[in-house]
């Protein structure tokens, strides 16, 4: 009686029938139409036992709470900070939320955040009108000063990272850098020149590359490779 | 002096050739181009962003804001003035309505997704192509839709009925010439788009929606092979470390 369509980690478009019967049931990135579960998004097909769900390939970043992510302050408004976090949404700092210290009535907020800053911050609240609200307090966040800023596609940030982190800390231990990889796909890194420029080329490579299997291997060829490389040449 | 045969040789039913590719632009979140004859459309999707001035802002829902444009030698004849005309505006109107029916916008409240849609090369059917582009476009920008929304023009030009004409066939002279862009819902065979330019009789009309309705299907395939092989390399292999996206945090 039920049925899959089409094959499982599949690629399906919108609009694509995935699946027939009353036996699966839809998740993420799936509609049940009558008999039908049908895909909602671009995406690659997961069965998991009877529930089916789509890994979307593109998008943008969807605020999470809990989410640790890179922002940029882009406002000062009177009680608090505006930030892009490179969502459809921008983020709300409160004055609150963004330092311990005593903040007098009409002090100028520029002084702890100006426009331009970035900042590692966590998201404590999503609304329903996806109103977001972040926090400076907790473990790791700050503002970042010197470095660089490059954007990745935030379905990546998994795979950036890795499970427990290995693929940025292979990153991090090969080229030296500091990296901090933001759930929103906002990765700041700091280093020599040389190896930031790598840490990017890597960046790069893992989020083309994402898809094939042996992933970390080859990174981590590569990275030996070209660090021998870098070596060479001084 | 009447027409029983396609100026280009086509049968009547026979959809000019069509190359369509994602992914074309890249610093849009989505983009397509649309290849059908001589007519080529591109379309670039934004989005979800925020939407000002303000009041423009929808909290139920995003809104959809499309912008159709023809480029100003895109045509055989005389230069379009380049910018905004009564006609763009109208068939900027119409994409919007024909795509707005399978987006779920619902989840991006006072957000916009902006289309737009530019035409460097046109020969009839371009608000067509340029609704092809566009929910080709929209499925790659990650949007969350029902379906994707197939569309090709129909006609009548002396007594044959036709599909997908041409600025030839479109402009005929000497018979009368019915012209009637079409847009459907390829799954649930609704139909979001209907216009019609000229004259046609009842039982012509009905003739041609389902001959409309059978090159959709066609064209809904091209469209899927487009956003496939955008990824192609992907299905051939499964994912590596947390396939879930929860993903650790790091540090």
């Amino acid at each position: 009686m039920a049925e899959l369509l089409v094959p499982d980690k599949s690629i399906v478009v919108p609009g694509e029938e995935v699946a027939a019967g009353m036996d699966f049931l839809p998740t993420e990135g799936i509609y049940r139409d009558g008999e039908k579960l049908v895909a909602s998004r671009l995406g690659l097909l997961v069965v998991d036992g009877r529930l089916v769900k789509l890994i979307p390939l593109s998008g943008k970043y969807l605020p999470k709470r809990g989410d640790v992510i890179v922002g940029k302050v882009i406002d000062v408004a009177i009680s608090g900070w505006r930030i892009d976090i490179n969502s459809a949404y921008t983020a709300m700092l409160s004055m609150k939320e963004a330092t311990a210290e005593f903040i007098a009535r009409g002090a100028d907020l520029t002084r702890y955040f100006t426009f331009g800053d970035y900042i590692v911050t966590k998201i404590v609240n999503v609304t329903s009108q996806n109103l977001v609200d972040i926090t400076m307090k907790g473990p790791g966040l700050r503002k970042l000063s010197e470095g660089m800023i490059v954007t990745v596609a935030p379905n990546k940030v998994p795979r950036i990272i890795g499970k427990q982190g290995s693929m940025v800390s292979m990153i991090k231990d090969a080229t030296g850098c500091k990296i901090i990889v933001g759930q929103n796909g906002v990765v700041w890194l700091q280093g020599e020149p040389e190896q930031e420029l790598l840490a990017v080329t890597t960046l790069r490579k893992i989020e083309s590359e994402s898809h094939i299997s042996g992933l970390t291997d080859r990174i981590k060829a590569f990275l030996d490779e070209e660090m021998k490389k870098l070596q060479a040449g001084k | 002096m009447g027409y029983d045969k396609r100026i280009d040789g086509r049968r009547p039913d026979e959809l000019r050739p069509i190359v369509a590719k994602a992914g074309v632009i890249k610093r849009a979140d989505g983009s397509a181009m649309f290849k059908i004859g001589n007519t080529v459309a591109y379309a670039a999707v934004y989005g979800p962003r925020d939407l000002f001035p303000r009041f423009l802002q929808d909290p139920q829902r995003g809104t959809l804001r499309c912008r159709y444009n023809m480029m100003p030698f895109s045509g055989a004849g005389d230069r379009v003035k380049p910018g905004g005309s009564r006609r763009s505006k109208e068939i900027s109107m119409v994409t919007e309505k024909a795509l707005l029916p399978v987006l779920n916008l619902e989840d991006f409240p006072n957000a916009v997704v902006d289309v737009f849609i530019e035409l460097p090369q046109t020969d009839a059917g371009t608000r067509c192509a340029g609704i092809c582009a566009a929910a080709i476009a929209l499925a790659d920008a990650g949007l969350s839709m029902k379906d994707l929304v197939s569309s090709v023009s129909v006609g009548k030009v002396g007594d044959m009925i036709a599909i997908d004409l041409d600025y030839a066939e479109e402009s005929y002279e000497g018979v009368d010439v019915a012209d009637i862009p079409l847009a459907f819902i390829p799954r649930t065979g609704q139909i979001t788009l209907l216009q019609m330019d000229g004259l046609i009789d009842r039982d012509s009309l009905k003739k041609a929606l389902e001959m409309g309705r059978k090159a959709c299907l066609q064209i809904y395939g091209i469209q899927k092979k487009a956003l496939k092989d955008r990824f192609a390399s992907a299905a051939a292999v499964n994912g590596n470390g947390n396939s879930d996206g929860s993903g650790d945090k790091n540090e």
